[in-house]
């Protein structure tokens, strides 16, 4: 064979050495098409693998850890929580609309498999800088794909997150994440086993569309990327609703052994991994696989990442109960194939053998690799830069307004309005709030759900970034008396083959592990994104983090505005932040740099239980976690029916320190207010604790006023912050 | 009472109005788009989606399910018809109910809590609001958009057809109170007879305080209520 074969299916010429070893003899053209989408970094995580490995992953609560669809975490009354995030971000790219909805009708797929009826989507997006009108049409395209698809499917979309950056002109990131539950005695999984039990194709038709897509999800982006449009599969949320319902009829009916979604590399994909799960062998007949278009090849037909189409195994007799169900919902059900004793995957076409692998060579004896790393030249350079030279841009309160309309911290209103994110009439805490909440009916309990990353922190520090993604979930979700369970995670990075971009990778992954481990949140699963550069620059490093947590007493929910005038306000964690990696110092000195200030997690995790603790006890009015704009725009965000005055003592005689007091930032900090008669008794916890609680005044009137050593600082009318939060996006973007 | 909702494919809010009837008392049974008869019940009640993917045009194809021929016989003897969000536009595409939805004044979906103004008491299906009271009801749709000729509209008006109109905080029926472009502001109408109402709006979100609010409640109490006397006074 020719190398030009190989490589252009994205096989390197010692990973064609391997294929030869392992098959004992020269493949076939389908077959090396075959090993290389399967060895791809999107199916094999070649080479994340061995960093993943470090992650914690068991815990009490964990019913199913990563390896599957997705993960399973109980929540008690015999219910469990499936979720999973995972990344459209190539699609997106070339075709907003498409890319994104498709992305939503692939996480979703991969929760209903496992047997969950999805209940909610939350999207994570990170776009290049507003004022650029190709970024403006990738918004304008990516929401409405978001909404056109979870819409109409009937699942609300309730949560997420939307940065701008430069880093991301030209790779956007487009990731997905839902949130299932399910009984614990329905539990499905993608697993072929019982040998002689058929082996069934069920959904939409195959068509030409999306082959190649998990391979192209491994490269850069160039202007090539262009002419490879049709990598970028079509979403039909209507045929997706029905297969949802069939599905889930199907898994409650107790006739399947497993079943799995064909998302990337469709049908190849899914047949050797259900049959590596099983340590079993498929065989299947491609002639027999309904297809949409005529005079497909094997190899297309292995290839297409049509939607909408599931594998499914059912039990030896019960594969006319399949038929019938699925024809109920208007759905072809046709069986193609069979398990196999000889763990072999065999492909035929009108009964003749086309390609014969063993599964477990695509799967577990896929390739790994120990890239090398090299910590970047920037990451020193940045840490020590001196921020000398740094002063108020203006007087404080007009700051304050202007980082309330900058782009990254402006109301994101205008996105979420386009979402139905009330649709299950489960949502009680609708989007805007510090994480979702829904409910779950029969019982008094809720779901907590939430999804962050930012990506500047972890530029400048991977390791502590990293973690500190993970605390920023954990805080949203215990600021609306929700306690943090697990996470999924979404690691979009750029090009791992360069030593400094899988430097980043690394260090990451180690803060996300070591800050799951203090937070006791195991990761469950997720989805590695790599080679997120366009023309050879790499994204900001983005391990978006998807946190669900346990609200135990839906009555104990808090949200994240002033309840009432007369509440006192304290401020659990530091009073003042830190410059590094602000939203203040990139906004008005264009500076992305600094040392992030030190990351004590046990400490933020007393902190958190202390919170959840005075939530649960329901001395709670209101709470907010401060982030980007520190102290005075979370003061800002929690205003609404009413105002706020805040009095702070400052020591400090640094000339900096009242606008790093304002507008520092610095994770494991939450404001929250409790009603006058509460306050002793809070402050009383707090000193039993050892938690740092400070008063910092009460809610009343209609400004946000902020005095320093007695002379007001600052002072803002809530009417103007609220509207300099809500223009921002719709004046760029209507 | 007997309540029926019709499920089409695609429909996506039936089991919302089904759990919405829990909580105050009744239990709906669903209805499939393939059957063909809705005789014996009290109500049916068409719910909010995407009927059949919506890809013709919104309400489109529903209009042709087998379903539907009874539903159109039913309220034209006079059978009370709710239909919400895509079940308005259904109603419209089949006739029962005048005008059109068309497409949202800026082109996007909208998803967000909405205030009306309840125009008319005197029907079954809002017999327990006040005249003119504002409500709050959230509206959630890409094409709610209700647009009608002027002679339609001068007709709907004279014959106080609109039920709901969407206002301001301060009940004001004004270009800023209206979320989608839609003429008048109209947000729900009612045919000549007053047993059919269709609405943008959906009641079924807000009968619940903790996920949003109430004000649906007396939408669905005045049906029960409207039933209650017919069953007591004869019809």
């Amino acid at each position: 064979m020719e190398p030009r074969i190989w490589r252009e299916m994205g096989l390197t010429d010692e990973e064609y050495e391997r294929v030869v070893q392992l098959m004992g003899r020269e493949p076939n053209e389908l077959e090396v098409g075959i090993f290389g989408v399967m060895w791809s970094e999107h199916c094999s995580y070649k080479t994340s693998k061995p960093v993943l490995r470090r992650f914690p992953t068991e815990g009490p609560q964990v019913l199913q850890g990563p390896g599957e669809n997705a993960g399973i975490v109980d929540i008690g009354d015999g219910l469990a929580v499936v979720f999973k995030m995972e990344s459209h971000n190539h699609p997106s790219a070339l075709e907003p609309y498409q890319g994104a909805a498709t992305g939503v009708g692939g996480i979703l797929r991969d929760v209903f498999t496992m047997g969950a009826r999805p209940i909610a989507v939350l999207d994570p997006l990170r776009f290049g800088p507003l004022e650029e009108e190709n970024t403006r049409r990738l918004v304008r395209g990516v929401v409405a794909g978001i909404g056109g698809y979870g819409n109409s499917i009937g699942i609300p979309t309730v949560a997420g997150d939307v940065y701008f950056h430069e880093s991301y002109r030209g790779n956007p990131l487009v990731n997905a994440m839902a949130v299932g539950l399910l009984e614990h005695r329905h539990i499905a999984k993608g697993v072929a086993s019982g040998v002689g039990n058929p082996v069934m194709v069920v959904g939409a038709r195959t068509g030409r569309d999306g082959i190649h897509g998990a391979t192209f999800a491994s490269v850069e982006l160039s202007e090539e990327s262009e002419a490879k449009r049709s990598a970028v599969q079509v979403g039909d949320p209507f045929m997706e609703k029905l297969l949802m319902e069939a599905c889930l009829e199907l898994i409650q009916s107790g006739a399947i052994v497993g079943i799995q979604d064909m998302g990337a590399a469709g049908l190849t994909s899914s047949s050797c991994e259900m049959a590596s799960r099983g340590n079993s062998g498929i065989e299947m007949d491609l002639s027999l696989v309904p297809r949409r278009e005529t005079g497909m090849t094997p190899y297309e037909i292995m290839l297409s990442e049509s939607q909408e189409r599931m594998l499914v195994v059912p039990k030896a007799g019960r594969e006319q109960e399949v038929e019938e169900v699925f024809h109920r919902w208007g759905l072809e059900a046709v069986v193609v194939g069979k398990v196999t004793a000889d763990g072999m995957l065999r492909l035929l076409e009108e009964g003749k053998v086309v390609a014969e692998i063993p599964a477990k060579a695509l799967t577990d004896e896929a390739p790994v690799y120990h890239r090398p790393t090299r910590e970047p030249e920037y990451y020193a350079r940045l840490k020590e830069q001196p921020l000398d030279g740094i002063k108020a841009a203006k007087p404080y309160g007009e700051i304050l307004l202007d980082l309330l309309g900058s782009p990254n911290l402006a109301s994101k209103s205008w996105v979420y309005r386009q979402y139905d994110h009330q649709v299950g009439t489960n949502t009680v805490v609708t989007p805007g709030g510090d994480a979702a909440v829904l409910r779950v009916r029969g019982t008094q309990k809720g779901l907590g759900m939430t999804t962050d990353c930012n990506a500047r922190y972890v530029y400048l520090d991977p390791y502590v970034g990293g973690a500190l993604a993970v605390v920023e979930a954990a805080q949203n979700l215990v600021c609306v008396g929700a306690k943090p369970l697990a996470i999924t995670d979404c690691l979009n990075f750029g090009n791992p083959e360069k030593p400094e971009i899988f430097w980043q990778f690394e260090q990451a992954c180690a803060g996300i592990a070591e800050a799951c481990r203090v937070l006791e949140t195991p990761v469950t699963g997720g989805n590695v994104s790599l080679y997120n550069e366009t023309n050879g620059e790499a994204i900001y490093p983005t391990p978006t983090i998807g946190m669900v947590g346990l609200v135990e007493n839906l009555e104990q929910v808090v949200r994240n505005r002033f309840a009432e005038p007369g509440e006192e306000i304290f401020l659990l964690g530091e009073v003042s932040g830190s410059l590094a990696g602000s939203e203040y110092l990139a906004l008005f000195d264009g500076m992305e740099a600094g040392t992030l200030p030190p990351l004590d997690l046990k400490e933020i995790k007393q902190r958190l239980d202390f919170m959840l603790k005075l939530i649960v006890a329901g001395l709670v009015q209101s709470a907010h976690d401060v982030t980007e704009g520190g102290l005075a725009v979370a003061l800002a965000e929690m205003a609404g029916k009413c105002g706020v005055r805040v009095s702070i003592a400052l020591e400090s005689a640094y000339e900096l320190a009242e606008l790093i007091l304002l507008f520092g930032e610095r994770l494991g900090r939450i404001l929250f207010t409790v009603k006058p008669e509460n306050a002793a008794k809070v402050q009383a916890l707090a000193e039993q604790t050892g938690v740092l609680v400070t008063r910092l005044g009460e809610t009343g009137g209609d400004t946000v006023a902020i005095s320093v050593n007695g002379e007001l600082k600052l002072e803002a009318a809530i009417s103007e912050c609220q509207r300099r939060s809500e223009e921002t996006l719709p004046k760029a973007l209507n | 009472m007997n309540i029926g909702i019709v499920r089409f494919p695609g429909s996506n809010c039936e089991v919302d109005v089904w759990e919405a009837w829990k909580v105050l008392g009744q239990v709906p049974k669903m209805l499939w788009h393939q059957e063909t008869s809705v005789r014996g019940y009290d109500l049916i009640v068409l719910p909010g989606g995407f009927s059949y993917g919506d890809y013709l045009r919104t309400g489109a194809i529903a209009r042709f399910s087998p379903i539907m021929e009874d539903v159109i016989r039913f309220a034209k003897e006079g059978g009370m018809v709710l239909g919400i969000c895509n079940g308005f536009q259904i109603l419209t595409e089949c006739g029962l109910l005048p005008g059109a939805l068309l497409r949202n004044r800026d082109l996007h979906f909208l998803c967000q809590p909405q205030y009306l103004r309840a125009e008319r008491t005197d029907l079954a299906f809002t017999s327990l609001y006040q005249k003119g009271e504002v409500i709050q009801i959230p509206i959630n749709h890409g094409e709610g958009n209700y647009a009608i000729d002027d002679a339609g509209l001068k007709e709907l008006e004279e014959n106080g057809q609109v039920v709901f109109r969407y206002v301001d905080a301060s009940g004001e029926v004004n270009e800023a109170g209206n979320p989608n472009g839609s003429r008048h502001n109209i947000a729900g109408i009612v045919n000549r007879e007053g047993n059919v109402l269709g609405m943008m709006p959906h009641p079924e979100r807000v009968v619940e305080e903790i996920v949003g609010g109430t004000d649906g409640q007396r939408l669905f109490l005045s049906l029960v209520q409207a039933w209650e006397r017919r069953m007591q006074y004869g019809a």
